[in-house]
């Protein structure tokens, strides 16, 4: 069983500007949750508060809580990357390492723990497994993993967040920059993942939230409008403004 | 407005080629210039010239081998200030957002490229030949180190910035610190541009002779110690070039050809690994 993340009244910034407003969101273990709303809304911010990577950004500020768990990933003297090696992250656009093989790629974040030889071989086969991608490079684990397609190297790039074991999964907009191939594909693994993690997906894609999450969100201009199940969200939207988005008014 | 076709046509041809003219003009000083140097110094070129000291005044032959290893010890101990000095300013500036520091630094830095390498020279003389109390190569070896320092700070600075934000996010989001970051994923992608910039830093002050004057100062003999003057080619060309003995030019013009060359060369290299992963 996973564990589920519980945002509580988070606020984010860009120096002055404020770009998340009192953010109030469960999110329920071995479920997806899908983020959706227009661009500009702050759904990437949102993904980026989770694992703390919105402060690497200078003049990027937050409020609030984010507890996984137990821990508040925002209390004082908690370490920003004990924290995301606890929760993994697959970007919009595919960024494998470029100077690193396949396998380096996918043991990258296994080398940062110091784990040995043998079990380095196995976790890295197990995350490429898991990713649907080992058939396909198996034969060519030394290889640059830029000479991969871009579909492929979206799956790398899973497989590196995989292979330390997280115990949340964040995608943000992870099949925006692929073919619809490719695309079915990213969804399939999500809908496999969810039984060993919880995942958090922000799409600009309604269809895809409604193939995919268990759970939608829906923000505009940095506020959280809707929350539920996403049958309900996509059928019987409750506010009139995620009505307006779903059918495709705006956005 | 817009003009006829057949004007713009016209001018089109026109403009090509007097762009074509201006090449060709830029390209003309360069290559009368390597010609020149292979013409006049191609005579003093024997595999002798490579492997002798110079002969006094009178005798024929010798060669310019403490020229060579001088300057050879002098690109070493340039290279070990300016290299790592340069590397860490770089990475510096590039890596850790200082900010107004950062624009201070970048500035200070444009105004070190700018100072004449005569006077980094007196600096040195004055720091360290007149306190040491004497010429010697470590006092050369500084002065060229300095000149090295604010072009490996930029090439350096440079090349990190070109690689891309998102590698160091995804590092950071595997739970790597800002120095696995670093050491791992961005200065890997970067050393190809980086090993060019230190190349051609190398290149530049293979051939800086103003600074050499009065900090290495030459030596006719041979001599690989820190704390005694030592012979450089470009100290060496400046002596001979400049002597009333025919022999002596015609070894000037030999030992400029072997200078042009290495620099040449490294430029060449700089180039080749810098493409051969510069993707």
């Amino acid at each position: 069983m996973a564990q589920g993340m519980e945002i509580r009244n988070l606020s984010a910034w860009y120096g002055s500007q404020q770009v998340l407003k009192e953010i109030n969101l469960p999110v329920s273990p071995n479920q997806v949750t899908a983020i959706i709303g227009p661009s500009g809304c702050g759904k990437s911010t949102f993904v980026r508060t989770l694992n703390r990577l919105h402060e690497i950004i200078p003049g990027a500020r937050v409020s609030g809580q984010v507890f996984l768990g137990e821990v508040d990933l925002y209390a004082p003297g908690v370490d920003p990357v004990s924290i995301r090696r606890r929760i993994g992250m697959v970007f919009q656009k595919p960024n494998p390492f470029p100077t690193m093989s396949i396998f380096e790629n996918a043991a990258a974040g296994l080398r940062l723990n110091g784990v040995d030889k043998r079990r380095l071989a196995e976790q890295v086969e197990k995350s490429l497994k898991l990713a649907a991608l080992w058939d396909e490079v198996s034969n060519r684990l030394g290889q640059s993993g830029a000479a991969l397609s871009g579909g492929q190297q979206q799956r790398l790039c899973l497989a590196r967040a995989l292979a330390v074991s997280p115990e949340i999964l964040l995608m943000d907009e992870p099949a925006s920059a692929l073919d619809p191939a490719a695309t079915l594909k990213i969804e399939d693994l999500i809908r496999e993942l969810k039984k060993e993690y919880t995942i958090i997906v922000v799409t600009h894609n309604m269809q895809q939230a409604a193939r995919v999450a268990d759970q939608t969100a829906f923000f505009l201009n940095g506020e959280l409008v809707e929350y539920g199940p996403s049958s309900e969200i996509f059928t019987r939207p409750k506010d009139r403004r995620t009505e307006d988005y779903i059918t495709g008014r705006f956005g | 407005m817009l003009h006829s076709y057949p004007f713009r046509k016209l001018l089109n041809r026109a403009v090509t080629v007097l762009m074509l003219l201006a090449v060709v003009l830029a390209l003309i000083p360069l290559f009368s210039i390597l010609w020149h140097t292979f013409e006049r110094g191609w005579p003093a070129i024997s595999p002798t010239f490579f492997t002798h000291l110079p002969k006094p005044v009178g005798e024929t032959g010798g060669g310019i081998a403490n020229a060579l290893a001088g300057t050879g010890l002098l690109i070493l101990l340039a290279s070990s200030i300016g290299v790592p000095f340069g590397l860490l300013v770089g990475i510096y500036l590039a890596e850790f957002n200082p900010g107004g520091l950062g624009t201070v630094v970048r500035f200070l830095n444009d105004v070190l490229t700018g100072i004449p390498s005569i006077v980094t020279g007196m600096f040195v003389y004055s720091l360290l030949v007149l306190t040491m109390g004497g010429f010697s190569a470590l006092a050369g070896g500084v002065a060229l180190g300095l000149i090295m320092i604010p072009t490996v700070t930029r090439s350096t600075e440079e090349m990190l910035k070109m690689v891309p934000t998102s590698l160091r996010e995804a590092s950071l989001a595997l739970g790597a610190t800002k120095t696995q970051t670093i050491l791992r994923v961005v200065l890997p992608a970067a050393i190809p541009g980086i090993l060019t910039g230190i190349m051609l830093a190398v290149a530049r002050v293979a051939g800086e002779t103003a600074p050499l004057l009065f900090t290495a100062f030459g030596n006719r003999f041979w001599s690989l110690r820190l704390d005694q003057p030592i012979a450089a080619l470009p100290l060496q060309i400046f002596t001979y070039a400049i002597s009333p003995y025919r022999d002596w030019q015609t070894q000037a013009w030999g030992a400029a050809l072997v200078l042009v060359t290495l620099v040449l060369v490294l430029n060449i290299v700089a180039r080749l690994v810098f493409h051969r992963d510069g993707r």
